[in-house]
């Protein structure tokens, strides 16, 4: 502490100098700013949160008498089939995702390189995540329906009507179908971050390596690819959470029927419709420690993978580069001996 | 300049120009044909195949009757005010936070700051249940203030982003301020507040596109027709409208015209602040 009024000797001050010193001022200052972010969330997300877990451990409405069940609920989320069942729907989102990042990548790693209308392809991919859930919901509703636009584009390609599946209600395929509904509205904006990250290289880099005769899929691998890694692992594993907790386009597109319920529709229904609360706050105690273990499992790969980001060097790399010092070193020993 | 284009060079210019006008085709097509149907009368939107062209474009009965069905004046107005409240208050609010967590050394700084960072893995959806009963008890619900409140009280991302950027920001500019006699709020609102600036773009950008595209808790916390925000709005169309897709384009098409506006207008702001939003992690 390097403030005056700290370092003075203890002597009994009143609380009016006290206010008036530095660190009454310092205090004043970290009550006053911390009041109402704190006040918010301790009511809005803890208070909450240990509600939930203790209600988990309840049969319960919003109204009414409660009883303690101890872990039945959470017996109930593992062997309830819509429950479980709504876990293996998230698979479906979570390719998804996966596809979604791979073409972001693709498409930022084309406009990486000097493009004619960049501004126009940029925006025209970006622009599906502008648009409310609800819209892009009703837009999904209208492009899927029997005989309109997707069907209408296929029937112009010369595909007969009735080779063509119904694209909601068709169990096998219409989770492929709302799940793309996601990859339509978030590739844009996973194409936006890549190339931020792509454009933060130095542009030199790529003049100096294109003079050398480096050709594009040499750019890619030595310059623009490791210059974005650590973002593009860091989506990889929050689109498992966000897999996990998909809800709009079920919710808007089917309300949850013919097996497109993920996880969160399933425990929506179940709060509010079926008002089975103790039900519902289990399954979402079990969805955060999926989120929980996951979120740890990113932190200790990015521990081990790239060294907590500080490093260019991969832990990895520097294992290898040593085995293979410690190899060289050998040989050279074998050779003098 | 001299250039010497390889025939390799060429194939891949063609190939990438026709992937990316595939793509942005893919992206536009289903929001194109919204346009196409709203402009459409309800016998032509029967009689004629989606892709077709409407008669005319000057056909705005369907627009109007979106607009007044919906209500979806009231629906940008309560939005409008959301936005404008919410955002306000989320700056000031994780501006003032990050800048105590970050340059005041305190017994429990350490403790919140991993508090708010767990908050932000808790999923929204998760906990409303729970929510749901304080704003109730609370007297919240069906009151306007009551839904800023809470989306407020769910804000992480602004914390994060002024955290990271006070990071930056030399404590010897603190410093200076404070030998001349100035007082720790006359640093924190003359001097740190200004230099903020990229980091509230980039705070309003997120927050303002989450704000704008939020729906489950305005559905639960505003029931009152006059209290819907435009995504409540145009959602009453899913009952009597059912499958009258020229009315709900039009609606839709409504929807989306302000943001647009906004993007077209801000696009480099947009796309600064999505960047700078994801080197936070």
């Amino acid at each position: 502490m390097s403030n005056p009024a700290t370092a003075t000797p203890k002597t009994k001050k009143s609380f009016g100098e006290w206010i008036k010193s530095r660190k009454g001022q310092k205090w004043i200052v970290i009550i006053t700013f911390m009041f109402v972010p704190l006040l918010l969330l301790t009511v809005f997300t803890y208070v909450p949160f240990f509600k939930m877990v203790q209600f988990s451990f309840y049969k319960m409405k919003y109204i009414g008498p409660r009883t303690f069940v101890g872990l039945k609920n959470y017996k109930e989320v593992f062997s309830r089939s819509e429950c479980f069942k709504s876990l293996y729907v998230s698979l479906y989102y979570m390719g998804g995702a996966v596809i979604q990042l791979a073409l972001a990548l693709f498409f930022a790693t084309l406009m990486v390189f000097k493009t004619k209308g960049e501004s126009f392809f940029k925006g025209a991919m970006f622009f599906p995540y502008l648009i409310c859930g609800i819209a892009v919901g009703f837009i999904f509703k209208f492009f899927y329906a029997r005989g309109f636009v997707l069907d209408s584009i296929l029937q112009a390609l010369g595909i007969k009507l009735e080779d063509i599946p119904y694209w909601l209600q068709d169990k096998k395929i219409n989770n492929i179908s709302l799940a793309a509904t996601s990859v339509w509205r978030y590739t844009g904006q996973n194409m936006i971050l890549f190339l931020g990250a792509m454009m933060s290289v130095d542009s030199d880099l790529y003049e100096a390596a294109s003079l050398d005769g480096a050709n594009k899929w040499h750019q890619f691998r030595y310059i623009i690819l490791p210059s974005i890694k650590s973002i593009v692992v860091l989506n990889l594993i929050l689109s498992i959470s966000g897999s996990l907790s998909a809800f709009e386009p079920p919710y808007v597109i089917t309300n949850g029927t013919m097996g497109t319920g993920t996880y969160f529709v399933i425990m929506n229904r179940l709060a509010h419709e079926n008002q089975k609360v103790g039900l519902a706050c289990a399954m979402a105690v079990v969805l955060l420690a999926i989120i929980v273990v996951c979120t740890v499992a990113q932190k200790l790969f990015f521990k081990y993978a790239f060294d907590d980001g500080t490093s260019d060097e991969s832990k990895a790399a520097v294992r290898k580069r040593k085995k293979a010092e410690k190899a060289a070193r050998k040989a050279m020993k074998g050779g003098q001996a | 300049m001299r250039t010497k284009t390889s025939p390799i060079t060429v194939i891949f210019n063609i190939f990438k120009y026709v992937v990316l006008i595939l793509a942005a085709v893919i992206a536009l097509v289903p929001v194109c044909v919204c346009i196409l149907t709203a402009f459409k009368t309800t016998d032509e939107y029967n009689a004629s195949s989606v892709l077709d062209l409407p008669k005319t474009f000057a056909y705005f009965e369907n627009f109007k009757i979106a607009f007044t069905q919906a209500n979806m004046l009231r629906g940008f107005i309560n939005t409008a005010l959301v936005l404008i409240v919410v955002l306000t208050v989320s700056v000031f609010v994780g501006a003032m936070l990050a800048y105590v967590l970050n340059r005041f050394q305190f017994k429990g700084n350490a403790v919140i700051q991993n508090l708010f960072m767990f908050a932000a893995l808790i999923p929204g959806i998760a906990t409303q249940v729970t929510v749901y009963q304080i704003m109730y008890s609370l007297g919240l619900i069906n009151h306007l203030y009551g839904y800023m409140i809470v989306l407020m009280g769910t804000d992480i991302i602004s914390i994060y982003i002024f955290l990271q950027f006070f990071e930056n920001l030399p404590v010897s500019l603190d410093e200076s301020a404070i030998m001349d006699g100035c007082t720790y709020f006359g640093v924190f609102f003359k001097i740190l507040f200004p230099l903020l600036k990229p980091a509230i773009v980039t705070s309003v950008v997120l927050k303002g596109v989450g704000v704008y595209n939020e729906y489950y808790m305005s559905n639960l916390y505003l029931q009152n027709q006059d209290l819907k925000t435009i995504s409540t709005a145009l959602y009453t169309f899913t009952g009597p409208y059912g499958n009258q897709y020229n009315y709900i384009c039009a609606g839709v098409i409504i929807t989306i015209i302000p943001i647009l506006i906004l993007f077209l207008i801000f696009q480099k702001q947009v796309y600064g602040g999505m960047a700078a939003g994801a080197v936070k992690g």
